[in-house]
């Protein structure tokens, strides 16, 4: 039985756990039958050109775990960025750990997805929330929704702010010989809110892991949301990420993609601009060797007047490992005085690593500014002969250069400890200590 | 102290440096005339250690030591020191966290513990004040933005947080108006002993008359043609390069 067989089957049990008369049941299975159609995406549709699901397809995947575990603090203390307070929402092979966790209902919603979709106080923002920016025709957005029942819930009230940042993260033990997760996360931050949420994979053994997760965001008018992106998992696990995110005027949101690690790796980044003088920023540092491959397919839909976009991306690819950078800005006709930005910039150490880059811009306004570029190269001689002059080794010299050219996207990064932790993580991918921190 | 012995180097098969023959030592100053073309910093580069070029014949030693089988970073090590012509933007590191890691990492290689963080304060205080240089300008990233004065400034900034026994100036005379000039030369001459020695390179006399050589060469194709004192760089001025290249062909 291949992946999508046992999924459509699985889909049966999965009914059984669940409230067949809630409405959000409709639309998990409207969801399945997308999935059914479509099944999972080939390297035949343009927008999978250069990421096979091929070898995942054929994993013997456990849909449901079959118990529940407990994981000590103290074990799994570095996934997390313990040197600042936060809210926690953890999850340990997709069923939530109250031990680990630290939710709040203090003026804001922190809290559990499952909670969300079954207790009557949020059936009103369900209805007017839960997958309404989510692509219903887009197949594993579909196979998502279809078995949505756990994930974070955020919900931040008008004028409110957290009063601490919010860390989602999901363990995965490896008590399954291959597990499959499926995330859903739905976050709202209304009119005039603030938050910070850093979201994370981990996988804690070398056995299989696939999650294939969906996240909402709802950027109300003055909004301001920051996203961080942690992706440094271990060899054997993948992740496909769909993160939609929907922004009304005024709005700020930010979201920054790391990625170290893992096996496979699918950023499918999607920005909705519904209202005027909105700011999207989308910003990423990869950095691959082995056999490893992130790919991001980012759109940004500029549907209304002076708003403007940033994109930065930049790749260091070493070994074997591949990258892919598709980045989609439409402009609506209506969309004038649009200011969009997209770069992303690679180097290749080594000549087994490959990428794909390619932007695709539709622009049907007249008076846009757009600018975009794409570059892919080796690592300037010069300025390694300069640095090695002075008497840094060679390999120190590398890491030096690695930093200035991700600079620019950790300048961004709002949670001063995080950065510290993204630093250190560069560090340790590129074998090297360095001498400061930028 | 430099030894360099009837040095043939190329670059992508195309022959540069054609035989040179170069002995400088503890307490010298060197200067290196000539015409664009004519190899001098081709030959700064060979020094150093830039990998691409390929060292074809001859040697160069250091203190007895062939240089040719090491790495730039470990000819830094050993006291050699290159100011860069061009030297190289870097965005994102600024010269302070530059010269710190540049510094600990030397002593790395001589088996010191890194400089404390007080200590090291005190040197790039002392060594900017030497260069006239703005402190503000040690946390602007590396050589971005800086004019070419304030770049060959900071190279002899660098230069002198390094303390090298061996210091190669290439044409660092080039871009700078008069007072940097004078700045730039009392940075350098701050650092002459009798421990160590430099060689400049220029196009120029103008140089000289600041940084006071004791000996002279003039490098035409790849060759030294001519060596003799600080006079011979005064009656290059006058007589300009095509006498030599004259006197070379007859």
């Amino acid at each position: 039985m291949d992946l999508k067989e046992k999924l459509l089957s699985s889909f049966l049990a999965f009914e059984n756990n669940v409230d067949l008369d809630h409405p959000v049941h409709d639309i998990r299975s409207e969801a399945i039958k997308n999935f059914e159609l479509k099944g999972f995406p080939n390297k035949k549709e343009e927008a999978w050109k250069y990421t096979s699901l091929n070898s995942l397809q054929k994993g013997d995947f456990s849909i449901f775990p079959k118990q529940e575990s407990a994981l000590d603090y103290k074990d799994v203390k570095k996934y997390f960025v313990h040197e600042i307070d936060t809210y926690k929402i953890v999850f340990i092979d997709g069923i939530y750990s109250s031990y680990l966790s630290e939710t709040t209902h203090d003026g804001v919603d922190v809290c559990l997805m499952s909670a969300a979709l079954t207790k009557p106080q949020y059936k009103q923002i369900i209805d007017v929330y839960f997958n309404k920016i989510a692509s219903k025709e887009e197949s594993l957005t579909t196979l998502n929704t279809a078995f949505s029942k756990e994930g974070a819930y955020i919900y931040i009230p008008k004028n409110k702010a957290p009063r601490k940042p919010i860390q989602i993260l999901h363990l995965a033990t490896g008590n399954e010989a291959s597990l499959m997760l499926q995330p859903r996360n739905l976050i709202i931050a209304e009119g005039n809110s603030e938050l910070q949420v850093i979201e994370r994979h981990q996988s804690l053994t070398e056995n299989e892991v696939f999650t294939n997760s969906v996240t909402e965001i709802f950027a109300a008018k003055d909004a301001i949301v920051d996203y961080y992106k942690v992706q440094n998992d271990a060899e054997t696990a993948s992740l496909i990420d769909n993160t939609y995110i929907s922004q009304k005027d005024h709005s700020v949101v930010r979201v920054h993609t790391f990625s170290f690690g893992g096996k496979l790796t699918r950023n499918n980044l999607n920005f909705y601009q519904n209202g005027e003088r909105i700011d999207s920023t989308l910003k990423g540092v990869t950095i691959l060797g082995e056999k490893q491959h992130v790919d991001h397919h980012t759109l940004v839909h500029h549907a209304q007047p002076n708003c403007e976009s940033h994109q930065d991306y930049k790749g260091i690819f070493g070994e074997r490992s591949t990258g892919v950078f598709n980045g989609k800005i439409i402009v609506d006709k209506i969309a004038q005085k649009t200011n969009a930005f997209q770069q992303n910039n690679n180097i290749l150490i080594s000549d087994k690593a490959t990428v794909n880059t390619k932007p695709q811009l539709e622009i049907f306004a007249d008076d846009v500014r757009c600018s975009h570029g794409c570059t892919i190269g080796q690592l300037d001689e010069e300025a390694l002969f300069y640095l090695q002059s002075r008497g840094i080794p060679k390999k120190e010299a590398v890491a030096l250069l690695m930093y200035a050219f991700a600079n620019n996207v950790l300048q961004s990064v709002r949670i001063p400890e995080l950065k510290s932790r993204i630093n250190t993580l560069i560090a340790n991918k590129l074998g090297v200590r360095v001498g400061f921190d930028l | 102290m430099l030894k360099i012995n009837d040095l043939h180097a190329s670059v992508e098969d195309k022959k540069i440096l054609k035989g040179i023959d170069l002995e400088v030592n503890a307490g010298e100053v060197h200067a290196i005339m000539g015409p664009n073309g004519s190899g001098k910093s081709t030959l700064a580069s060979v020094i150093a250690g830039k990998e691409e070029f390929e060292i074809k014949k001859g040697s160069i030693a250091l203190n007895g030591e062939d240089l040719e089988d090491l790495a730039p970073e470990e000819r830094a090590h050993k006291g050699i020191f290159l100011s860069f012509q061009y030297p190289v933007e870097i965005p994102g590191v600024t010269v302070t966290n530059f010269m710190k890691t540049a510094i600990n990492e030397s002593r790395k290689a001589r088996g010191l513990e890194d400089m404390p963080a007080n200590q090291m304060l005190k040197l790039i205080r002392e060594k900017s004040e030497l260069l006239e240089i703005d402190r503000r300008f040690l946390s602007r990233s590396l050589n971005e933005g800086f004019s070419g004065g304030e770049k060959k400034r900071n190279e002899i900034f660098q230069m002198a947080m390094m303390e090298p026994k061996l210091a190669i100036l290439d044409e660092t005379d080039s871009g700078l108006d008069i007072d940097a000039l004078r700045i730039v030369a009392n940075g350098v001459n701050k650092l002459r002993g009798k421990e160590n020695a430099i060689i400049v390179i220029t196009h120029y006399q103008r140089l000289l008359e600041y940084i006071v050589p004791d000996f002279v060469h003039v490098l035409h194709d790849g060759k030294i043609v001519k060596s003799g004192d600080k006079e011979l760089a005064l009656e290059l001025e006058e007589k300009g390069y095509d006498w030599i290249k004259q006197e070379t062909v007859v």
